[in-house]
C-alpha cells in the first residue's frame, strides 16, 4: 500500500494511543460486565481511590515512581532497537547494591546514603543488563531470550542471597536486617502531612530527574543520536562509523541502571529492608508504560501515572466491590500491551485512510486507492 | 544410592518433564514457522485454568482436557491475529498473552469459585488416573527389568505417553511430510514459499493451531493430571523453561525430548536435594533451580555449540506490492 501517507504527528502520538487505550478499557469493561458488576461504578471507585484523597494520591505516586523507572528502562533500550524484557530481574538484583550501601551508612545521613545507594543500585542493575547486552553484541545471542533467562537467574540468586547471606541470625523471615533511619529515603509525608500514611518518598525526585536525563540523553546528545541511528538501521549506523556492539552494551547498561532505581524506592523508601519479590512485576508494567508512552519521557510519565492510578485504584476496588479482585488491573495492563503494542495495526490503516479523506490534496488519491482495491 | 532411589528420581523426572516437553514441542511448531513464541507460559496457564474449572464443574477429565485445549487454541489465535494478520510485534504479543492469562485466571477463578483463585478439588472422575501398562504387575517381581518397567515406564498419566509419542510424530511431520517441509520453509524463507504459490499466512496459522493444541495438553497436565485442580500461577515459569529447552535443543524434536528430560531431571534433583551435600560442600537448591537458564544462556552465547534459530523468526511477512 504505497499510496498510504503516514499520520500527522499529533494523531500518531496522541490520537492512536488514545483509541488503543479506549479499546483496552472497553474490553476490560466487558469483562467486568461479564462477571455481573457495573464497570462505570468500578471506574468511579478507581478514580476516587487513586486521586480522591491525599493518601490515595500518595500511593498512586509511589507506584508511578516504580513504573517511570521501568518504563524508561524499556524505552531507552527500545530507542536502540533492543527489547529489554528483563527489567524485573535488573530491578531485583539492584536491591543488593541498595541494601548493602544503606545498611553500611545507616548511622550517617540520608544525604550521604541516598546518592551512594543510587550509584550502587544503578551499578548492580546495570551490570545485570550489561551481560545480556555483551552477549548480544559479542556473541549474537538474542537479548530478549537472555534477559528472560536473567530474570529467573536473578530470582534464584536473590532467594539465596537473602536467605543465606543477608538474613541476620536472629530473624526467621526471609529478609535482610532493617535499615536504620539514616539509611532511609525520607517520605514525602514528613514534609506534607497531606499524603497521610502513603509510602511516596523522595525517590520520585530521582524519577523526575531520570525523565529529564533520558530526554536530554536521547534527543540532545551525540550518544543519543547514535543510539537512535542504531535502532532505526543497524547497517547504516555501522557504515556511519558507529560501533554497534559498544552502543548495545552501553545502552543495555543504562537501561538496567534505570530499572535498578526501583530498588531505591522499594528497599530504602518503603520496606526499609530487602525482602523477596519486592519488584512484583514492575518490570513488566514498564513494557506497557513504554509502549503507551511512545518511548518519550512525557508519554512515560503520563502512562506511569495511569498505571500507578490503576494499581492504587485496584487495591481500593477490591474493598468496595468484592466481586472484582485486583488482578483485574493485570488484565487491563495486558490489554493495553496487546492493543497499543501488538495490535497497533488494528486501527492505524483505517485511521490513515480517514485522515487522507480529510486533506484535500490526498483525497483524490485515497479514493483512487479504494476504487482500485474494490475493483481488484 | 540404591536402585529404588534412582528409580524414584527418574520417575519424577518423567513426570516433571512431560509438561515441558509438550510446551517445547508446541513452541517448536510455532518457531519453526517463523513466529517467536514467548507466550507459551500464558497459554499453558490459561489451559490449566480452563481444564481445572471445567473438570471440577463437569466431573469429567476428558471434558476438562477439551476445554483446556479450546481455551489455549483461542488464546493462540488471538496472538496469531496480532502477530500474523496485523503484523504486530511477536514478542510483545507474547508478553501480552502471558499477562492476560495471569490476570484472567486469578480474576475469574476468584469470581467464579471464591477460593482465592483456586478451582475446587476434583472428584475422582475429574482427574486423569495413572495407567498401568499390561504385565506391569506380573513383571514387577523380576529383578532389575521388573522395577524399571513397573516404576518407570508403567503407571503414568495418559498425557505422559501422548507427550513422548508426539516427539516421534513431530519428527515425522517435520522431516517426512510436505506439510513439514513447507512449515520449515516458511520459517526460513517465506518469500520462497510465497513465490511457490503457497500462502505464508495460512501455513503460519496452521502451525500455531498445533502450538495451541499442544499447549492445551501441557496446561491440562498441570491441573487435572499432576495436580488436582488449578492453583494460582500454577505453571510457575515452566513455559519459559520450555522456551529455554527449545533453544537448547536447537529447534529439533528429538533433542527437545532429551533437553526436557534433562531439565526435568534437574527439577527432580532439586526437590530431592533440599539441604543435601556433595563431597562435603552443600549445594544451594537455588543453583540447581537456575541451572536450566544458565545452561541456555551459555549455549546461546555459543560457548557450547551454537544455537541459530529459524532465519525468518520474529519478522511478520509482508507481500511486496
Amino acid at each position: 500500500m504505497s499510496a498510504r501517507r503516514p499520520l500527522p504527528r499529533w494523531a500518531d502520538i496522541a490520537l492512536l494511543p488514545a483509541i488503543n487505550l479506549a479499546m483496552a478499557f472497553l474490553v476490560s469493561g466487558l469483562v467486568v460486565l461479564m462477571v455481573g458488576e457495573n464497570p462505570l461504578h468500578a471506574i468511579q471507585v478507581i478514580l476516587y481511590g487513586a486521586f480522591g484523597y491525599g493518601e490515595g494520591l500518595g500511593y498512586t505516586l509511589y507506584y508511578a515512581t516504580n513504573f517511570i523507572f521501568t518504563g524508561l528502562a524499556v524505552a531507552v533500550a527500545a530507542h536502540a532497537g533492543l527489547f529489554n524484557i528483563g527489567g524485573d530481574g535488573q530491578a531485583y538484583v539492584a536491591g543488593l547494591g541498595a541494601v548493602v550501601v544503606a545498611l553500611a551508612l545507616d548511622q550517617t545521613h540520608w544525604l550521604l546514603a541516598m546518592p551512594l545507594a543510587v550509584i550502587a543500585a544503578g551499578a548492580v542493575g546495570g551490570f545485570w543488563a550489561f551481560i545480556p547486552g555483551w552477549l548480544q553484541a559479542k556473541r549474537g545471542s538474542h537479548v530478549v531470550i537472555t534477559t528472560i533467562m536473567f530474570n529467573f537467574i536473578a530470582a534464584a540468586l536473590m532467594v539465596y542471597m537473602v536467605n543465606r547471606v543477608l538474613k541476620p541470625a536472629t530473624t526467621m523471615a526471609p529478609e535482610s536486617a532493617t535499615i536504620a533511619v539514616g539509611g532511609r529515603v525520607p517520605q514525602l509525608r514528613q514534609f506534607f502531612s497531606f499524603f497521610g500514611y502513603s509510602p511516596v518518598n523522595l525517590s520520585i525526585v530521582i524519577a523526575i530527574l531520570a525523565l529529564i536525563g533520558v530526554y536530554i540523553l536521547v534527543w540532545h546528545t551525540k550518544f543519543g543520536y547514535a543510539m537512535r541511528v542504531l535502532g532505526a538501521n543497524p547497517t547504516a549506523s555501522r557504515y556511519a562509523g558507529i560501533s554497534n556492539s559498544k552502543m548495545i552494551m552501553i545502552t543495555m547498561t543504562i537501561s538496567g541502571a534505570l530499572a535498578g532505581m526501583v530498588a531505591i524506592n522499594e528497599v530504602m523508601g518503603v520496606q526499609n529492608r530487602l525482602v523477596l519479590d519486592y519488584v512484583a512485576g514492575a518490570g513488566f508494567v514498564g513494557i506497557a508504560v513504554a509502549l503507551m508512552g511512545r518511548n518519550h519521557p512525557i508519554g512515560i510519565m503520563l502512562a506511569a501515572l495511569l498505571f500507578g492510578a490503576l494499581y492504587q485504584g485496584g487495591q481500593e476496588l477490591q474493598f468496595v466491590i468484592p466481586g472484582i479482585t485486583r488482578e483485574m488491573i493485570v488484565v487491563i495492563q495486558a490489554l493495553v500491551i496487546l492493543f497499543t503494542g501488538a495490535m497497533e495495526g488494528l486501527f492505524r490503516p483505517s485511521l490513515e485512510r480517514a485522515f487522507m479523506l480529510f486533506s484535500p490534496e490526498q483525497k483524490t488519491e485515497a479514493i483512487a486507492v479504494s476504487t482500485a482495491k474494490s475493483e481488484s | 544410592m540404591d536402585l529404588a532411589t534412582i528409580l524414584s528420581i527418574l520417575d519424577a523426572t518423567i513426570r516433571l518433564s512431560t509438561p515441558l516437553l509438550l510446551a517445547c514441542l508446541a513452541g517448536l511448531y510455532s518457531e519453526r514457522a517463523g513466529i517467536f513464541d514467548i507466550g507459551l507460559e500464558g497459554k499453558m496457564l490459561a489451559a490449566a485454568f480452563a481444564a481445572g474449572a471445567v473438570a471440577a464443574v463437569s466431573g469429567s477429565a476428558w471434558l476438562g482436557l477439551l476445554a483446556g485445549m479450546a481455551v489455549s487454541l483461542s488464546t493462540t489465535l488471538l496472538q496469531g491475529a496480532a502477530a500474523i494478520t496485523l503484523k504486530g510485534n511477536q514478542l510483545i504479543a507474547g508478553v501480552a498473552i502471558n499477562m492476560l492469562a495471569a490476570g484472567m485466571t486469578t480474576f475469574l477463578g476468584q469470581t467464579w469459585f471464591s477460593q482465592g483463585g483456586r478451582t475446587p478439588p476434583l472428584a475422582p472422575g475429574g482427574r486423569f488416573e495413572p495407567i498401568t501398562l499390561p504385565f506391569a504387575n506380573e513383571l514387577a517381581g523380576v529383578p532389575i527389568i521388573g522395577p524399571i518397567y513397573y516404576e518407570l515406564i508403567s503407571g503414568h498419566y495418559i498425557l505422559v505417553y501422548i507427550a513422548f509419542l508426539m516427539v516421534a510424530v513431530t519428527a515425522f511431520v517435520l522431516y517426512r511430510t510436505r506439510f513439514g517441509l513447507r512449515l520449515r520453509a516458511v520459517g526460513e524463507n517465506p518469500k520462497a514459499v510465497d513465490t511457490a504459490g503457497i500462502s505464508v499466512v495460512k501455513q503460519r496459522y496452521q502451525a500455531i493451531i498445533i502450538t495451541g493444541l499442544l499447549c492445551g495438553l501441557a496446561g491440562a497436565y498441570f491441573s487435572i493430571a499432576q495436580g488436582s485442580g488449578f492453583g494460582n500461577n500454577m505453571t510457575a515459569g515452566k513455559g519459559y523453561i520450555a522456551l529455554a529447552a527449545l533453544i537448547f535443543a536447537k529447534w529439533k524434536p528429538v533433542p527437545a525430548m532429551f533437553t526436557c528430560l534433562l531439565f526435568g531431571f534437574l527439577d527432580a534433583l532439586q526437590i530431592r536435594l533440599q539441604g543435601a551435600s556433595l563431597a562435603g560442600i552443600e549445594i544451594p537448591v537455588q543453583a540447581i533451580q537456575a541451572l536450566p537458564y544458565v545452561l541456555t544462556v551459555v549455549l546461546l552465547a555459543g560457548f557450547i555449540g551454537k544455537a541459530v534459530g529459524p532465519k525468518a523468526g520474529g519478522v511478520p511477512y509482508t507481500k511486496e506490492r
